[in-house]
């Protein structure tokens, strides 16, 4: 055979093989969606789906290349018979109202209680938590600003985006957690309701803890509970959605602004929470989202200066040390609380240590 | 290297002076920007940072120049100046500090024997709009208050219209004016629109006896870009190697972070040469990077992030 037949042949030859390779591909990811349903928006949420995705690459990449060169009709046809190149997540940072991967550009892999690998989250470094902090600063006097009605109003619109997206939360809950899908779904439940249950709270919180103080005097004397400021808040190790939303939502709906550090171990739930706000009407840095590890993290946190509040929840055996850290700048501090029941009445337990009273007098006119 | 060979004759006619700043070779914007970004992407860390944050704020020209400036808050500024941290005294004192001439006397009154400098902002700042008497009336007055840094504009519109033996002319009767205090001249470099421009405006400056050149008056943006620092440290450096002479050089606007006054050390020591890492030749026109200096510098010494809370208002 010549050379010019021989190049001549191969380009037919190797579209065929690539087309082939497609067909396998496609073949072998259906096999792994039926096993694991992938997520209800074609999302890749899950262990089975994003396995099936990375199986896939390959595969859909040729299959791509394939139809680029037979033409449209392929590409219009090749539905049935080339799969769709996998739109794969990246789960990062939520900081700012921006969606970073970690400055120090890390990230660790995320597992199931059962050791399959779910995805790769971002790492956090102190210089992420900085970062936060400077945007939950920012944030601060606008949030504070607005008024509680219209603070309730879009925490309300956070559960009704949270609505939109339960099965996608449910996946993620069920695969962080090993529970059942029913289970997960009550969790998810929880959580949506607790979005409501805070957001009712924004404006009656202030006549609930302040009010006005009997003095003998021409004078009124009015306590009213305000903000502290940027909360740093350690979420639940155990309860990656409904232990988030339930530290959280409380923080915020007073005016604080909040910096979170997700679950160590299921940190994927929290960054999908971080797409729910950021579509939720809560301006940028309200909400900081940074997934890692929380030893590494927190002590800066902790020592902050520009960090008023601490919540400890998920802290564990650092809780001490933190309380410490956060002392030397006269930080407000919530201690955990062992075995915590999130689906029980929250009551207003987590938005009171959170608030200061400012008291003030008037005279009462004529 | 540009031919800097000044001829004797050089500023003797528009069309010479032209001629002079028209030849220089012209500069490669792309070739700025990537160096200026190469530069800024050097990571300086512990103790060499903290050499810088410490140079960095012997340095700054502590500024305030408002319409609403009052004694009261330059009285406050001149002890933040002197002072930057009340709490450690081991805080090196900042360059100067930056006024209007109207309150060049109570800053004066203010530094006495804490060897902060005062400069003063003249010549119809920020525009330079006003007859040349008013401008040189504008200098004697601060100089006779107590200035011993004058900063004055340039006249950007007779610059852009190719009047550039006007804009020579009033630096050099400034100049004059200023008597023993030293001269920057602003270039407004935000308005000159290309960093050829800004060449010729930095040899127009050094030419007519400037001992610093500086970017911005902080009014207008975009200020201190590092392209455009970049572009005037080459122009002393060059003019050093030339005639022996010094000239120093002061971006101002825009620098409000530690990292971006760190970059420009960098770019400093990396174009000009060492020698001018000195805060007789190199100065920091801004205010609240001055904070930002004295966080980062608590951070390094505690370990802790401060905040913001722990400082002056400016």
């Amino acid at each position: 055979m010549s050379d010019a037949a021989n190049e001549k042949a191969t380009p037919a030859t190797g579209r065929a093989r690539l087309k082939r390779d497609a067909e396998k591909a496609a073949a072998k990811a259906a096999g792994d969606s039926a096993a694991v349903p992938p997520g209800p928006d074609g999302a890749t949420a899950n262990a089975g789906g994003d396995r099936a995705a990375a199986d896939t690459r390959t595969g859909g990449a040729a299959a791509w290349s394939d139809a680029g060169g037979t033409g449209p009709e392929a590409r219009a046809g090749g539905a049935s018979a080339a799969p769709r190149l996998a739109v794969r997540r990246t789960y990062k940072l939520y900081v700012n109202g921006a969606f970073p991967r970690s400055e120090s550009g890390r990230s660790y892999p995320v597992t199931s209680p059962d050791g399959d690998h779910l995805a790769n989250a971002s790492l956090a470094s102190r210089k992420d938590a900085r970062d936060a902090v400077t945007a939950a600063r920012k944030a601060f006097s606008g949030w504070s600003g607005r008024t509680a009605y219209n603070r309730g109003q879009i925490l309300y619109r956070a559960a009704e985006m949270m609505e939109g997206r339960r099965s996608q939360f449910a996946d993620e809950v069920a695969a962080a957690d090993g529970v059942r899908r029913t289970r997960a779904e009550a969790l998810v439940s929880a959580a949506i309701d607790r979005w409501v249950y805070y957001a009712g709270w924004t404006d009656k919180i202030v006549q609930a803890v302040g009010g006005a103080n009997p003095v003998s005097g021409p004078y009124f004397n009015l306590s009213t509970p305000e903000p502290s400021g940027v909360v740093a808040v350690l979420a639940p190790q155990d309860a990656p959605l409904l232990g988030l939303v339930s530290v959280i939502a409380p923080v915020i709906a007073t005016g604080n602004t909040a910096v979170v550090i997700a679950s160590e171990r299921a940190p994927l739930p929290a960054i999908t929470l971080g797409e729910v706000l950021a579509t939720s009407d809560l301006p940028g840095g309200v909400v900081n989202i940074l997934t890692g590890r929380t030893a590494e993290i927190s002590p800066h946190l902790a020592a902050h200066a520009d960090v008023d509040g601490l919540d400890l929840t998920g802290a564990g055996d650092l809780a001490t040390d933190l309380e410490s850290a956060a002392a030397q700048t006269l930080t407000r501090v919530r201690r955990p609380a062992p075995g915590e029941d999130w689906t029980a009445d929250p009551g207003t337990g987590r938005m009171t240590p959170f608030l200061e009273t400012k008291t003030v007098w008037h005279t009462i006119g004529v | 290297m540009p031919d800097t060979a000044y001829a004797s004759d050089t500023a003797a006619s528009n069309t010479s002076l032209r001629a002079y700043l028209y030849g220089l070779p012209g500069v490669d914007e792309v070739g700025a920007q990537a160096r200026a970004a190469d530069l800024s992407t050097r990571s300086i860390k512990t103790t060499a940072k903290r050499a810088a944050i410490d140079l960095a704020i012997s340095m700054v020209d502590l500024t305030t120049l408002e319409g609403a400036d009052t004694r009261g808050k330059v009285r406050a500024m001149s002890a933040k100046a002197a002072h930057p941290d009340p709490a450690d005294p081991s805080v090196p004192r900042v360059a100067a500090v930056c006024v209007y001439p109207d309150m060049v006397e109570t800053a004066v009154a203010a530094l006495r024997g804490t060897g902060v400098g005062v400069a003063s902002v003249a010549t119809a700042f920020p525009s330079g709009r006003a007859p040349l008497e008013a401008k040189l009336a504008d200098t004697r007055a601060a100089v006779a208050a107590g200035a011993t840094e004058i900063d004055m504009v340039i006249d950007r519109g007779a610059f852009l219209s190719g009047d550039l033996r006007k804009v020579h002319d009033e630096i050099i009767a400034v100049k004059e004016a200023c008597g023993t205090a030293h001269l920057k001249v602003i270039l407004e470099t935000g308005e000159l629109a290309t960093l050829d421009n800004v060449r010729r405006a930095s040899y127009l400056a050094m030419l007519a006896g400037a001992d610093f050149i500086k970017t911005s008056t902080g009014k207008v943006a975009p200020a201190a870009t590092l392209p455009v620092t970049l572009v005037m440290l080459e122009a002393v450096r060059d003019h050093h190697a030339a005639t022996g002479r010094r000239i120093g050089v002061k971006p101002a606007g825009g620098i409000r972070t530690t990292k971006d006054a760190i970059k420009n050390l960098v770019l400093v020591n990396e174009v000009a040469g060492a020698a001018w890492l000195d805060p007789a030749l190199f100065r920091l026109g801004a205010s609240s990077v001055l904070n930002d200096l004295l966080m980062q510098r608590t951070r390094l010494t505690t370990g802790t992030y401060p905040g913001p809370d722990y400082y002056t208002l400016d």
